[in-house]
C-alpha cells in the first residue's frame, strides 16, 4: 500500500524542494531528474527522508550537505569541479530508501551518497551500494556490529556514546541501579545488549538492571515512568539510560516533568536527544538530564562559532540549532574531498582506499581521522540540559582537551562479535575473526 | 541563621577548606601587593571567590562553607546558584548576582555593581545541584512562610546531612504547623537514621517516624539502610517496609485505574469526531487523524499570535483556541466531502484510499507550512501541576482532559438528540430515500455531517496538543486506536464509543505493568479480534433496519 510515486528529484540548490515535495505528491508523478547540467560538474547524492515519520530529523541534514556543497563551490569545487547536489526524498519508507539510492547511483550517476538515519534505512540501502560500488557516508550514532566496504560511519559506535555515557554515570552521580529504556526497533536493542553485558561486566547484578521497550511513537508514559520511579526507590541512586527515538522523547520528558522525577533524583541520559528534539519542549524541569554526544552546539570553539555562523546565514534563520549529526557530515563531506584530491580522482574504488587515515579538524577543537574500520576518532562529551534548550558540558572538564576515541565496529562485550575485527587497509575484510583467522567470521 | 551548626565537626571539609584559604590567602596576598585593598580574608568572602575557581567541587566546597557561615547573604548567594543567576569573573575572583529584573549587585556585600563582559554563569552539575537542594534545605528551615519550611525540610530529609540535625531540631521546638511539623519530624528520622552514633531507641521512634509518612520516599529511605544499625532496628525497618509495600501495592491499583481513565479520555477524544465520520455516516476516513493535527496546529497558531501580541491573555489561549479550530478543521471537512467524498459514497476501498491520500497530502502541507519540526505548544498555568491523592498524584492537565473529553461528549449527544441538525443527520443516515423525499436536502447534510465530526476532531487536537507532539505526524499515531474504539464500542452508536474508550483504556493501562507496553497493546488487538468474532458489530451493535440501509 505505497504510493510510490512520492518521489521527487529537486533541481540542485533549490529552497523551493518543500513546494516541489507537495507538488510531486499532489500529481503523484514520478518526476526526475531535471539536473542534466554539464559534464563539468560532479554529483553528490543526499539521501534524507523529507517526508514521513523522519523528515523531523532528515531534513536538518539535507539543509546542512546543502550548505556544505554550496561553500565548497564557493571555494572552487574539487579537482577543478564543481558540485552539484541531487536531493530525493525516501519519504521514510526504508524500501523506497534503496529504490532511490539505485536511483542515485545508475540514472544520476553521483559520486558519493550522504544519507540515511535509522539503522532499517541503512540496512536496507547497503546491498545496493555492494552491488553498485558506490560509497554512502552514515552520520548518525547507530549500534555498531557492521563494517562495510563501501560505507564510511562518522556517527558514534557503542563505545563512543553509549559506554561512556554509563561510565560517567558510575563515577560521577554513583549510579547502582539502571532503567535502560528504549524504543523497540534494532538501534535500542542492540545497544541495550551491550551496555547490560557492560553493566554486568562491571558488577551490576541483574537484579539492579530494568530493561524496557515501548512502539515508535508512544505517547502515554504514565505507567512506564510511575515505574520507573518505584524501581528508583529501592535505596540504590538509579539513572535511567534512554535510546527512546524520535517523537516520543517528548511526552516522556513531559511526564518525568509531571511527576515530579527531576535529574538530581533519577538522571536520564539520553543518546538520540539532541538541541533540535528539545526545540519542541519546554526544558525547564528537565535541567540537569543528560545527553551524550560528540558535538554539542555550546562548545564554544572558533571552529564551532563559525559553522553556526554560516548555517544561520545560509537558513536564514537565526535561532535553528545545530547537531551531533550535521556535525558529521561535515566531517565526512570534508574527508571525502580531501580523500578525491589525494587519490585525484572521484572513482569510489579510489577514494574508498583514499579514506582510511584521512584526518580532519572536527567542530570541538580535535582532529577525527578516519580509521581503517571505517569508523572515525570523535571526542566523548557528557552535557546537561539548560534551561534554554541547550546543553552544558559536563565532562570532559575542559571541552577543547577531550580525548579522541576510535570508533569500534564490533563491541567487546557482546559474545558473538569480541572476536571480530574490521580492517578495509590490510586484511580487507569488515568481520576477520581473530580466533578463526578467518574472514567472514559471523556478522550480525 | 543560627550559628551552633558552624560548631558541628567536619574535620574533613575544614583541613580542604583550610588549605584553600591559605591559597586565597596567597592570592590576596599577591593582589595586595599592587592594589591598596584592605586585605581582610573573611571565611565568608573567600568561599564565595571559591565560585569563580570554575571547578563543580570548588563551588561545592563554597556552598558548604555558606551553608554553615551563619552570614546573611548566604541564602541570596546560594538561590541564585540555583537559579543560574550567580556570575563569577575568573580574573579579579569577584561573584555577582543578577536579579529577575536584569540587576547586577555583588554577591558578598549585596550592594548594586557593574559586571565585567567577561563573568561567566556559575555552572552546576547534578552532584552539586543536590548539594545546594541540602544547602538550601538547612538554610530555609526557619522561614517565615510553611511551605518554604517544608520544601526545607523535605530537602534535609533527601539530603540527611547530620549537619542539619541541630538546625532541624531548633526548627522542631519552634514550629506550629502541623504540616510543616510532620515533614520536620520526618527529616528528623532520616538524619537519625543515618547518624552512626544515634541511640537504638532513636532509631527505632525513626523507623516508626518514616513508616507513618508511608511512601515511596520512605521505602527508598528504609531500604538503603547501612548494614550496621542494631538488630532489631533493622527487624523493624523489614516490617516496616513490607507494610509500606502492600499499602503501595493497594495505591498502585487506584493509579493504573486513574492512568487507563486518563488513556481512555485521550481515545475517547481522538475517537469521537470518527464515531460521526465513520460511525454515523459510514466513510472510512483516514485523514480523521489530520483533522486532530490541524486542530493542533490550530492552538499553536493561537498561542503564537498570543505570545508575540498579548501575551498577559496566555491562560485563555486554549479557550479561543476551541471555536477556532473547530471551525477550521469544519471547513477542510467540508472541503473534502464536497470534492472528494461524495463522489465515492458506497465505494468503501476507494474512500479509503483516497483518504488515505488525501490525509498524506494534508501532512505534507502543513510540513511545507511549519516545518517537520515539533512546534512548542505551552500548557496555561491551570493546566501545570499535579495535586496528590493519597499515595497518588493527578496532573492537572489530565484531569482537565478528562473532563473535556466527556463534556465533548454530552454536547454532542445532545447536538444529536435535540437540534434540527441531528434530526435531519439521524434520517439521512438510517434512511436517506426516505429523509430525501421528506425534504431534506441529504446532500447538505452529509457534508455538515463531515464537517462536524472533522470540527470534533479538531477541537480533540486542542485537547491533544497539550500532552503530545505538536507535530505533522500528530494524526497517524491516533487512527488506528480511533478506529479500534469505534469498531470495538459498535459503530453507529456513540454511547459505544464512550464505553469503548474507558474500557479500552483501563485495560491497557492494567496489563501495562505486567506484559511491558509493546505486549499490552499486541494483547489488547488481539482481545478485540477475538471480541469481533463474536460480536461483529461491536458493544452496542445497532439494531433494527437502519443497519441495513
Amino acid at each position: 500500500m505505497t504510493f510510490s510515486t512520492k518521489s521527487l528529484l529537486s533541481a540542485p540548490l533549490s529552497r523551493r524542494g518543500w513546494l516541489a515535495a507537495a507538488s510531486g505528491l499532489l500529481l503523484g508523478l514520478s518526476t526526475f531528474g531535471t539536473a542534466h547540467a554539464a559534464d563539468d560538474t560532479i554529483k553528490i547524492g543526499i539521501l534524507h527522508s523529507l517526508s514521513g515519520t523522519m523528515a523531523i530529523s532528515e531534513t536538518t541534514l539535507k539543509d546542512a550537505m546543502l550548505m556544505l556543497i554550496d561553500e565548497q563551490n564557493k571555494k572552487g569545487g574539487v579537482l577543478g569541479k564543481k558540485l552539484e547536489a541531487v536531493v530525493v526524498d525516501p519519504a521514510s519508507n526504508w524500501p523506497l530508501f534503496a529504490e532511490k539510492a539505485r536511483e542515485l547511483i545508475t540514472k544520476d550517476k553521483v559520486s558519493v551518497v550522504f544519507g540515511c538515519w535509522t539503522s532499517v534505512s541503512r540496512k536496507s540501502v547497503l546491498p545496493v551500494f555492494k552491488e553498485l560500488d558506490s560509497i554512502l557516508f552514515y552520520p548518525v550514532q547507530y549500534e555498531g556490529e557492521e563494517s562495510e566496504r563501501n560505507v564510511f560511519y562518522t556517527g558514534a559506535a557503542p563505545n563512543q556514546q553509549a559506554i561512556p555515557a554509563v561510565d560517567y554515570l558510575m563515577k560521577e552521580e554513583k549510579v547502582k541501579r539502571w532503567v535502560l529504556e528504549g524504543t523497540d526497533y534494532v538501534y535500542p536493542r542492540t545497544t541495550n545488549k551491550i551496555l547490560e553485558a557492560y553493566l554486568k561486566s562491571k558488577g551490576v547484578p541483574a537484579e539492579d538492571i530494568l530493561v524496557n521497550y515501548t512502539p515508535f511513537g508512544f505517547s502515554d508514559w504514565q505507567t512506564e515512568v510511575s515505574k520507573i520511579k518505584t524501581f528508583g526507590s529501592a535505596g540504590k541512586k538509579t539513572a535511567v539510560v534512554s535510546t527512546i527515538n524520535g517523537d516520543a522523547n517528548v511526552p516522556f520528558y513531559k511526564e518525568l516533568g509531571n511527576q515530579g522525577i527531576k535529574a538530581t533524583d533519577i538522571p536520564v541520559v539520553a543518546f538520540s536527544v539532541g538541541e533540535e528534539e528539545l526545540a519542541g519542549i519546554d526544558t525547564k524541569p528537565l535541567v540537569g538530564h543528560l545527553a551524550a554526544w560528540n558535538y554539542f552546539e555550546s562548545i564554544n570553539t572558533p571552529e564551532n562559532k563559525a559553522f553556526i555562523k554560516e548555517w544561520h546565514a545560509f537558513t536564514k534563520n537565526p535561532k535553528r540549532t545545530t547537531n551531533d549529526p550535521m556535525e558529521a557530515h561535515y566531517i565526512g563531506f570534508n574527508m571525502w574531498v580531501k580523500a578525491v584530491e589525494k587519490a585525484k580522482s572521484f572513482d569510489p574504488d579510489k577514494v574508498i582506499a583514499a579514506l582510511p587515515g584521512i584526518k580532519q579538524a572536527n567542530l570541538t577543537g580535535g582532529v577525527s581521522e578516519m580509521l581503517p574500520n571505517h569508523h572515525i576518532t570523535k571526542p566523548v562529551f557528557i552535557g546537561e540540559i539548560q534551561a534554554d534548550g541547550q546543553f552544558n558540558v559536563v565532562s570532559p572538564d575542559d571541552p577543547k582537551k577531550a580525548k579522541l576515541v576510535p570508533g569500534d565496529a564490533w563491541s567487546d562485550y557482546l559474545p558473538g562479535s569480541k572476536d571480530l575485527e574490521s580492517d578495509w587497509v590490510t586484511l580487507k575484510c569488515g568481520n576477520y575473526n581473530k580466533v578463526t583467522k578467518k574472514c567472514g567470521g559471523q556478522s550480525s | 541563621m543560627s550559628l551552633c551548626s558552624s560548631l558541628s565537626s567536619r574535620p574533613r571539609s575544614r583541613l580542604i577548606s583550610r588549605a584553600r584559604w591559605l591559597l586565597a590567602a596567597l592570592v590576596v596576598a599577591t593582589v595586595a601587593l599592587t592594589t591598596p585593598s584592605p586585605a581582610t580574608a573573611a571565611p565568608f568572602e573567600d568561599a564565595v571567590a571559591l565560585f569563580a575557581a570554575g571547578s563543580f567541587s570548588d563551588s561545592a566546597t563554597a556552598v558548604g562553607e555558606l551553608e554553615t557561615s551563619g552570614h546573611p547573604r548566604a541564602l541570596a548567594i546560594v538561590k541564585a546558584l540555583q537559579d543560574g543567576r550567580l556570575f563569577a569573573d575568573e580574573a579579579s575572583k569577584a561573584v555577582f548576582i543578577k536579579d529577575e529584573a536584569g540587576k547586577t549587585v555583588n554577591a558578598v556585600t549585596g550592594e548594586p555593581a557593574t559586571m565585567p563582559a567577561e563573568a561567566n554563569v556559575v555552572r552546576l552539575n547534578n552532584r552539586l545541584r543536590r548539594r545546594v537542594e541540602a544547602a538550601l534545605g538547612s538554610l530555609t528551615l526557619l522561614s517565615p512562610d510553611p511551605a518554604t519550611r517544608i520544601a526545607a525540610a523535605q530537602a534535609v530529609y533527601k539530603s540527611r546531612d547530620p549537619a542539619a540535625l541541630p538546625m532541624v531540631e531548633a526548627a522542631l521546638q519552634k514550629e506550629t504547623n502541623s504540616a510543616a511539623k510532620s515533614a520536620l519530624n520526618a527529616a528528623r528520622a532520616a538524619i537519625v537514621l543515618f547518624k552512626p552514633d544515634a541511640s537504638e531507641a532513636d532509631k527505632l521512634a525513626a523507623v516508626a517516624t518514616v513508616k507513618a509518612r508511608g511512601d515511596q520516599d520512605a521505602l527508598a529511605l528504609l531500604s538503603s539502610l547501612p548494614g550496621d544499625v542494631p538488630r532489631a532496628v533493622a527487624e523493624s525497618a523489614n516490617s516496616a517496609m513490607a507494610t509500606i509495600k502492600s499499602r503501595l501495592a493497594l495505591w498502585s491499583m487506584v493509579q493504573d485505574a486513574w492512568y487507563g481513565l486518563s488513556l481512555g479520555s485521550v481515545l475517547l477524544l481522538a475517537a469521537i469526531g470518527l464515531a460521526i465520520t465513520f460511525g454515523v455516516m459510514g466513510v472510512i476516513n483516514m485523514a480523521h487523524g489530520e483533522m486532530v493535527m490541524i486542530g493542533a496546529y490550530t492552538t499553536f497558531v493561537v498561542q503564537d499570535i498570543i505570545r508575540t501580541s498579548y501575551p498577559s491573555m496566555f491562560d485563555y489561549s486554549l479557550l479561543i483556541a476551541l471555536p477556532l479550530a473547530f471551525l477550521v478543521a469544519a471547513m477542510i471537512g467540508i472541503l473534502i466531502e464536497r470534492t472528494v467524498i461524495r463522489f465515492l459514497y458506497g465505494r468503501p476501498l476507494e474512500t479509503l484510499l483516497a483518504t488515505w491520500g488525501l490525509s498524506l497530502i494534508l501532512q505534507q502541507a502543513v510540513r511545507t507550512a511549519f516545518g517537520p519540526n515539533n512546534r512548542e505548544v505551552g500548557n496555561p498555568s491551570w493546566m501545570s501541576g499535579a495535586f496528590d491523592l493519597g499515595q497518588i498524584s493527578i496532573t492537572y492537565n489530565r484531569l482537565w482532559i478528562l473532563c473535556f473529553a466527556l463534556a465533548i461528549f454530552v454536547v454532542l449527544l445532545a447536538v444529536l438528540r435535540f437540534t434540527r441538525l441531528g434530526l435531519e443527520m439521524r434520517a439521512v443516515t438510517q434512511n436517506r430515500r426516505m429523509a430525501a423525499s421528506m425534504g431534506i436536502a441529504t446532500a447538505r447534510i452529509d457534508a455538515l455531517t463531515f464537517g462536524l465530526g472533522s470540527g470534533i476532531a479538531g477541537i480533540a487536537g486542542v485537547a491533544l496538543s497539550q500532552i503530545d507532539n505538536v507535530s505533522p505526524n500528530l494524526g497517524q499515531s491516533y487512527i488506528i486506536d480511533s478506529f479500534m474504539v469505534v469498531v470495538f464500542g459498535g459503530v453507529g452508536n456513540l454511547w459505544g464509543t464512550l464505553v469503548g474508550a474507558f474500557s479500552l483504556g483501563i485495560a491497557n493501562k492494567f496489563l501495562e505493568p505486567f506484559a511491558g507496553a509493546v505486549l499490552g497493546k499486541i494483547a489488547i488487538l488481539v482481545l478485540i479480534i477475538l471480541f469481533i468474532q463474536k460480536r461483529p458489530r461491536g458493544l452496542f451493535a445497532l439494531k433494527g433496519r437502519a443497519v441495513e440501509a
